[in-house]
């Protein structure tokens, strides 16, 4: 297959296109823009959508009602831009509407700045707005996997009728790397419940998110929380490098691990036994994977363009049996490989 | 083997494309590349500057702390990135646009006055490729057949009388 060279924010672009997508509607912000400016060329051209809304709430709101037919639709924004789709999120959730949303995270909190961080990893997999639900969360770690995972959360999205999240950062979005574009199947599952029509032989279906009813609400949630019992048991995904004999356990997603990964491999040729636990989903969190990838280990270091949010995880699916510590810068700056190494040898030397 | 390369100057001076050929030559010999620009304010104008990292093998962080090579455009970022070039590196400097030198011993330093070989033959604007030329001959990089596959796969077609204009450039470049 040919290779091109794309930046993660086009790729990614190209991918949804690919996967079907036929609505995006959203609003610019760095450093996520290139996502619809991409779209903005070619969305037409293939038969779909493309709307810049007046704000990011009205372009989620066009989400909700794009994902009510049926149709396969996404939006993107960049930290600030997703918090303000927060009510938009939950709505869509409560509604069981499939849909995709990419976050291109840059420095917060507040307007914060415009380089890479991943400060919003808490606000992705615990609370994405108000009320018990859930994102499907997949992190890409390269334009690759900026690719392959947006045509994966598309088809989640669809087969457990929920929202799914790209949780990228600015660095992916910006950085070019080679890319190849893999076959992918134009079958879609089968939508009975949209909205798209009775043609005069069903029912009408109801697309809603308000139950007055308590039991009929609680009964909502509960069937919920069935369907994600059964993504937690099937859909978690990581990367285990080096782990089999690693007493020092980097744990570490996204462009994070890229760095983790060379302090990794610089640790190793010093005589440093580590190893990296690099989830590609973020919820659910891989817990099998985690400890399976820990099980000669003794300590943990979680590495994080944050000050500390996947650590929580860490320690939860490790049941703090090992000891986790935290290395993590923000505002938009990256950790160097060498800052990584010099955390691994404080833990490599006394117990 | 993993080169490293900082490329730096002001914003409009085509230092993200001249990256994005080094990247697109590569690609086109099949090696693992990674391209990362400065995104923001500094592309309206303040400096601009570029990591490209060629290799052999899957690339780490993109991001380049220190080169081994380090092309520069501009004095504030021959400033700013002198010093972290790494011992033995390679350093291409437009001469016309940064008024000095390093006294470094341990890399080595080509001064070539790019922006005015630029405007002596007529090529207002492609400084860029003129000192990415010198670099072409002064390292092994890339061959000039790949450069030449670099601009054509990153030209689009209905500007293809500039990929001649380009490797013209890059020979001028070349016989400083």
């Amino acid at each position: 297959m040919e290779r091109n060279l794309m930046k993660g924010n086009e790729a990614l672009a190209e991918a949804a296109l690919r996967a079907g997508c036929k609505c995006f509607f959203g609003y610019p912000i760095t450093p996520q823009t290139e996502i619809s400016a991409y779209l903005a060329k070619k969305m037409q051209a293939n038969g779909g959508v493309f709307l810049q809304a007046e704000s990011e709430i009205a372009a989620i709101n066009m989400v909700l009602g794009a994902a009510a037919t049926g149709t396969r639709c996404m939006t993107s924004s960049s930290s600030p831009g997703i918090s303000l789709k927060s009510e938009g999120i939950s709505y869509i959730a409560a509604s069981d509407l499939p849909c995709v949303i990419i976050n291109v995270e840059r420095g917060g909190p507040g307007l914060g700045g415009i380089q890479p961080s991943q400060s919003d990893y808490w606000q992705a997999t615990k609370a994405l707005g108000h009320g018990d639900f859930q994102l499907l969360v997949f992190a890409p770690a390269s334009v690759q996997e900026m690719v392959d995972m947006v045509v994966k959360a598309f088809d989640k999205a669809d087969e457990y009728r929920m929202p799914a999240m790209i949780l990228a950062d600015g660095l992916l979005g910006q950085m070019m790397e080679p890319v190849t574009f893999p076959e992918i199947s134009s079958e879609q599952m089968p939508k009975p419940w949209a909205c798209d029509g009775t043609k005069m032989n069903r029912e009408h279906n109801i697309i809603n998110s308000l139950y007055l009813q308590p039991e009929t609400l609680e009964n909502s949630n509960i069937s919920r929380y069935e369907r994600y019992k059964k993504i937690k048991d099937t859909e978690t995904d990581a990367e285990i490098y080096l782990c089999d004999d690693a007493e020092i356990v980097v744990t570490a997603f996204g462009a994070t691990a890229r760095v983790a990964k060379s302090a990794v491999n610089t640790a190793r040729e010093q005589g440093i036994k580590a190893g990296l636990f690099r989830p590609k989903t973020l919820w659910p969190f891989p817990v099998k994977e985690i400890n399976e990838s820990c099980k000669s280990a003794k300590k943990v270091l979680s590495v994080e363009m944050s000050m500390g949010q996947m650590i929580d995880d860490v320690k939860l699916a490790l049941e703090c049996r090992l000891p986790v510590s935290f290395f993590g810068r923000v505002g938009g700056v990256i950790p160097k490989p060498s800052e990584v190494l010099e955390e691994i040898k404080k833990l490599g030397g006394a117990d | 083997m993993l080169n490293e390369i900082i490329l730096a100057g002001f914003g409009g001076q085509g230092i993200l494309f001249a990256g994005k050929i080094l990247a697109y030559g590569g690609l086109m010999d099949n090696k693992e590349i990674s391209w990362l620009p400065s995104y923001g304010p500094e592309m309206r104008g303040g400096t601009a500057n570029c990591s490209v990292c060629i290799s052999d093998d899957p690339i780490g962080s993109p991001l380049v702390l220190e080169p081994n090579y380090l092309i520069v455009m501009n004095t504030p970022s021959f400033d700013k990135f002198i010093g972290s070039v790494q011992p033995g590196g390679k350093v291409f400097v437009d001469s016309t646009m940064v008024d000095r030198t390093t006294d470094r011993d341990d890399i080595e330093c080509f001064y070539v006055p790019a922006s005015q070989l630029a405007e002596d033959n007529d090529m207002t604007g492609m400084a860029n490729i003129i000192l990415l030329g010198k670099f072409i001959k002064e390292t092994s990089i890339i061959s000039l057949d790949t450069l030449q596959k670099a601009f054509e796969k990153a030209i689009p077609p209905k500007k293809a009388p500039l990929i001649d204009v380009n490797m013209n450039a890059i020979n001028i470049g070349g016989q400083v």
